[in-house]
């Protein structure tokens, strides 16, 4: 079973941001942005060939600054935002900007892996998603299902819905919502629904999960004391409208029923130190993906709050390809909740998960240490899934 | 010397004579030895054992029978020298004088009595001679009154038979008389109300009348004394309806009754039904005394009123019922047995409510006391009401009051347990008052153990009241076995050390988010109280039972390890969760004071920050809580012999080799594939791991978790050249004094070093401070 190995890939700077280009259906391929403050950053472009089990990249300099989290656009492979930090004297910004690749590297350029080359390209700015006041943008998000057009970011204590015109060189403010409380609040964290027509939005900021209406930016739901400490990150079930995890200092992944927010649906307490990231599987929402500051990535088997329970039918609303049908028909045992596998093979922390967005097997984990590991899941599990 | 040997063999030969025919082997052997004895003037009987004192065939004994002087003399002049001769001659006429004299002596003083009695025998015989003429004159006398007397009865004997005869006419008058006299009789009897002897002389007459009655008269009579039986039957119904008459004279009217052949079955059922009235009165009056209002007489006085009261009732029904109807045969058994079950029934119910708001109290001994005079009651009856099975079911009601009891028991040793945690947590956050130190933790630890533990013993002492030699109900099969094991045993002592451990648990499961509800010192003194009960308290608290209460029911016990398994995982999850909450705090102070400084535009160092030294005053604070509860534990070798100072020259000259990379301008590749070298060799570290019974390794933890947090939290940040310098500082101090706390100082180091390094990183300017400036800020405090 050679390609159950881990293949690994080492960048040279730390990292902390990946995102899989979401737009692609085809070919494997994530993008990870480094952090350095002596050199110019880069956005790797990792091409992962599952025949061969070869990686291909290409490296894209991002000369604005360290780039803290990358999101690729659902509509165009071309597209990426990023919220990078610039460092001007003795102040550092937060800023977040749409960015277009090489048209060659769209669709993974095919060059050798020489990057002497490759290092002069660069990335063409299409727009910046900033205000004129000064603020840190913690986190951008796409409209998942949406033609590319929109966009929320979170910066400090807003929520700011941007429309992109004139094939994105253009972001102007739709339209705004403001935290008010005692302190300084700032949003750690957000994810952009996929359900209720992309209407919904949900943050994290401390402790606090908190859901929005796009259309009237008005608070939906609010979740206090979501986990014991900060959220560091959340997630929606990409097949039960309601559900969402959540992950956080307090070595926690729970999981919400949006409609009941005073108890977790679920609680999971695998990691030895804080969640950073946490990642439903796009088409199998049974697997969950979580990365912990404790060096390990954890994927777990959540079937009981899955949308493919053993014995039961899918709920009516539920988002569901054929392939799912198909599994449903079939009677199988009963799997419990559990942990799966423990990947060991990062040695830093690890700030960022995600699923590929071709093969639904497939995941990537990144470590600060700049160590990026592809792994698959279990072959013996996928086809319990899958038959 | 042939003459001398032959001198014994006759001497000895007649006293062997009586067995010499059959004289066998030892026999022979023994004469042999007798000659030989008898030679050297042994006495054959001291030597052979066989019966002593001298031969009486002896002729040379001179108190001997067979006596013969000249073999004597003989023997004397053969054997004896001439001394002992004078001396035997001297000392046989000494002998001989002394026997005169005694003789004299003895002739002197039986001679009067010879000569009076000589006299007595004469005058004896002068009276026998009178007294034979007289005897004669009186059978000459007898001989002439036989004949008078054998005459008159001659004479008289017609007339014997004339008066015998006239006696019996006179008898057989007296009855027909008493017949006649009958019903007037029975009339006055009635009348008088003497309703048994009227059914005495009913009974008596009627069998004679029964026999006459083709008699015109008697008929007659009988009509009479029917109309009067009647009558009289009446009234004792009446009188047995009326009620108001105790038991044994109801008892009375009803054997009267069925004396006058009344039908029993109707009886029986009257009876019952009467019975049953009486009963139900005392079971209304019970019922008033249990009242909506609170009980007025104690249980004791409850049980007591209805055991004597109906109980006693019931016992008197029974007994005479089985006596007046134990004609009846098993159909009036049963009926008894159905009418006993019924009211019994009733009975219990109302005891039942009463023990019920018993429940609440506290005193056992008064209950126990209670309940075994119910019991008692209830078994005296023992045969008459067998059947009706309510012994059983009083045991049962005791069976089951006493298994609400150790109910109530385990309730009340769950609320002594958290009343105690109360407590704690009252001492805990009670106010410090300058100068007064609070009951130290060991001490509040002592007292909760204690009281826990007295409150286990008070309950064991008042459960085991049940099992009581005297109490009549403890050797049932229940109390004996199932109350003991799974009752008292595994219903209340395992039941509570589980909900012990179940609420300590609970605190770690009641997330300490919501503003960290439980103190920290409580949750290390829930702690230890578990290992305590693992290690002894457990063990020792079952072995009490078991000797309190000889269990010799077969049925599975819970191990004692079982339960220490579990305190111990208590324990173990409360020190964890200590652990997490401790790292929280310290976590919280260090993530606050990274994220709220501008890290870009600070000044110079020229102090350590205070929260570092905050930092170092709560982990030795807990040091010392910790310390009050739970052993030092193992550190690893090397720190022993660290001090200050050779320390601080270690990890300066170790920041050196681990930073001089990062700082020249070569490629950052070197940076990462050191750490990562680094990594590879230095073992995971698990940040949030479960920790040991011991100061040390909690103190790690807590360590661990707050480093690790600061590591996270730099990383998070960007700092300018001061704001690496300072991290460096601040990171020194922090080495400093927290290596002693941990069991591997190693990882102390690993982590600050990863800390400075990973500022190092976030520095887009990295000048680090010279080792020495940085020793001597840290050294100024």
């Amino acid at each position: 079973m050679e390609d159950d190995a881990p293949v690994i890939y080492g960048l040279e700077f730390q990292a902390r941001a990946l995102t899989p280009q979401t737009a692609e259906t085809d070919a494997i391929r994530f993008l990870v942005g480094t952090q350095s403050l002596k050199y110019d950053n880069q956005i790797h472009i990792i091409d992962f060939d599952d025949e061969n089990n070869i990686i291909n990249k290409n490296v894209l300099l991002h000369q604005a600054g360290e780039i803290w989290h990358i999101s690729a656009s659902p509509a165009d492979k071309g597209v990426l935002a990023t919220c990078y930090n610039k460092t001007s004297d003795s102040r550092v910004l937060g800023c977040a900007a749409v960015w277009r690749m090489p048209k060659e590297l769209e669709s993974g350029g095919h060059e050798s892996p020489d990057d002497s080359a490759s290092t002069t390209q660069t990335l063409e700015l299409l727009c910046h998603l900033g205000s004129a006041a000064p603020s840190n943008v913690a986190c951008v998000t796409w409209e998942p299902m949406g033609d590319g057009k929109k966009v929320i970011t979170l910066a400090d204590n807003h929520i700011l819905l941007w429309d992109l015109q004139e094939s994105s060189s253009q972001a102007v403010l739709a339209s705004s919502a403001s935290l008010e409380g005692k302190g300084q609040l700032r949003f750690t964290s957000g994810r952009w629904s996929p359900h209720h027509n992309c209407t919904q939005v949900a943050t994290a900021n401390d402790t606090t999960l908190r859901g929005w209406d796009t259309r009237s930016m008005s608070q939906i739901y609010c979740i206090e004391n979501a986990h014991g400490q900060l959220v560091r990150d959340l997630d929606f079930n990409p097949n039960k409208q309601y559900y969402l995890a959540s992950c956080g200092d307090d070595c926690k992944v729970k999981f919400w029923d949006t409609r009941n927010v005073t108890e977790p649906v679920k609680t999971l307490e695998e990691h030895s130190h804080w969640v950073w990231s946490v990642r439903y599987n796009h088409s199998h929402d049974q697997l969950v993906l979580t990365g912990s500051s404790d060096s390990r990535v954890i994927l777990s088997n959540m079937v009981s709050i899955s949308s493919e329970p053993f014995g039961h039918l899918v709920d009516d609303d539920d988002v569901s390809d054929p392939e799912e049908h198909h599994t449903e028909e079939k009677s199988k045992e009963p799997l419990q909740d559990n942990v799966i596998a423990t990947y060991e093979e990062h040695e830093d922390s690890v700030y960022a998960v995600d699923w590929s967005s071709a093969d639904p097997w497939l995941f990537a984990s990144l470590s600060y240490d700049g160590r990026l590991v592809i792994n698959r899941v279990p072959r013996a599990l996928k086809y319990h899934i899958l038959l | 010397m042939a003459t001398e040997a032959a001198v014994p063999g006759p001497a000895s030969g007649p006293g062997d004579s009586p067995e010499g025919p059959e004289a066998d082997a030892p026999e022979r052997r023994r004469k042999a030895h007798g000659m030989l004895k008898l030679y050297y003037g042994l006495s054959e009987g001291e030597a052979g054992g066989r019966p002593s004192g001298p031969d009486p065939l002896d002729p040379t004994d001179l108190n001997g029978a067979h006596f013969d002087p000249e073999v004597y003399l003989d023997k004397l002049r053969r054997e004896c020298p001439l001394a002992q001769l004078m001396d035997s001659e001297t000392d046989m006429v000494r002998q001989i004088r002394a026997l005169d004299s005694d003789m004299q002596t003895l002739v002197y003083e039986n001679y009067n009595k010879f000569i009076s009695a000589t006299d007595t025998i004469r005058k004896m015989k002068n009276d026998f001679r009178k007294m034979e003429d007289e005897m004669d004159r009186l059978a000459t006398n007898m001989a002439v009154i036989t004949d008078f007397s054998a005459r008159i009865s001659a004479t008289l004997q017609d007339r014997h038979e004339r008066i015998t005869k006239l006696a019996g006419v006179h008898a057989l008058l007296r009855k027909l008389q008493f017949l006649f006299e009958l019903p007037s009789r029975l009339t006055k009897c009635v009348e008088l109300g003497a309703y048994r002897q009227a059914v005495h002389y009913q009974g008596r007459a009627q069998a004679v009348l029964q026999q006459y009655q083709h008699l015109p008269s008697f008929r007659a009579i009988q009509d009479d004394c029917q109309v009067i039986t009647g009558r009289l039957a009446q009234q004792l119904r009446q009188r047995f309806r009326e009620g108001s008459s105790g038991a044994p004279e109801q008892a009375e009217c009803v054997e009267l009754l069925l004396a006058l052949g009344e039908p029993a079955e109707e009886l029986c059922e009257e009876f019952l039904a009467h019975a049953r009235g009486r009963l139900e009165e005392e079971l209304r009056a019970l019922e008033k005394d249990l009242g909506p209002s609170p009980p007025a007489p104690d249980v004791l006085e409850f049980t007591d009123r209805g055991g004597s009261g109906f109980v006693g009732g019931l016992c008197q029904v029974a007994a005479a019922y089985q006596e007046l109807f134990a004609a009846q045969g098993p159909a009036g058994a049963e009926k008894l047995a159905a009418f006993a079950w019924e009211l019994g029934g009733r009975y219990f119910e109302l005891v039942e409510r009463r023990l019920a708001q018993e429940q609440g109290g506290g005193d056992n001994s008064l209950l126990v006391r209670a309940l075994d005079r119910f019991h008692r009651r209830l078994r005296a009856p023992g045969a008459p009401l067998a059947a009706a099975r309510l012994t059983e079911s009083a045991t049962e009601i005791v069976e089951r009051v006493a298994r609400e009891r150790l109910g109530h028991h385990l309730q009340g040793l769950r609320a002594a347990f958290l009343g105690c945690l109360t407590d704690v947590r009252q001492a805990l956050a009670a106010p410090r008052l300058a100068g007064k130190e609070g009951p130290s933790l060991a001490d509040l630890l002592a007292n909760v153990a204690s009281s826990i533990l007295s409150h286990i013993k008070a309950s064991l002492a008042a459960v085991h009241l049940f099992t009581a030699k005297e109490v009549s109900f403890s050797n049932k099969p229940y109390f004996r076995g199932e109350f003991c094991s799974q009752g008292v045993r595994e219903g209340l002592i395992v039941g509570f050390i589980r909900s012990m451990c179940q609420t300590a648990q609970s605190f770690c499961d009641s997330p300490g988010e919501k503003g960290g509800a439980t103190p920290p010192a409580l949750l290390l003194l829930l702690s230890r109280l578990c290992l305590d009960y693992e290690t002894a308290t457990i063990s020792y608290i079952l072995t009490l039972t078991d000797e309190q209460f000889l269990v010799q029911d077969q049925s599975p016990v819970t191990p004692v390890s079982t339960l220490c398994a579990e305190a111990r995982e208590t324990a173990r999850r409360l020190l964890t969760h200590y652990v997490k909450v401790q790292g929280l705090v310290i976590s919280q102070m260090l993530r606050k004071s990274v994220e709220t400084r501008d890290w870009l535009s600070t000044l110079e160092p020229r102090n350590v920050r205070a929260v570092m030294k905050r930092v170092v005053e709560d982990t030795t604070a807990i040091d010392v809580q910790v310390g009050l509860l739970y052993e030092e534990g193992v550190r690893k070798a090397q720190s022993s012999d660290s001090s200050k100072r050779t320390f601080s020259v270690y990890s300066s000259s170790r920041q050196q080799g681990r930073y001089a990379p990062s700082y020249t301008p070569s490629a950052p590749m070197d940076t990462n594939l050191l750490s990562n070298i680094q990594k590879l060799f230095s073992e995971r570290i698990d940040v949030f791991s479960p920790v040991e019974f011991n100061k040390v390794s909690v103190l790690t933890g807590i360590i661990k978790i707050s480093l690790k947090t600061l590591l996270e939290c730099v990383r998070l940040r960007t700092f300018g050249r001061f704001g690496l310098q300072q991290v460096q500082v601040d990171c020194h101090f922090l080495q400093l004094y927290l290596w002693r706390f941990v069991a591997d100082e190693e990882l102390v180091h690993l982590l600050l070093d990863e800390v400075v390094a990973s500022a190092a990183l976030r520095c887009p300017d990295p000048v680090p401070m010279e080792p020495s400036v940085v020793e001597v800020i840290c050294e100024r405090g």
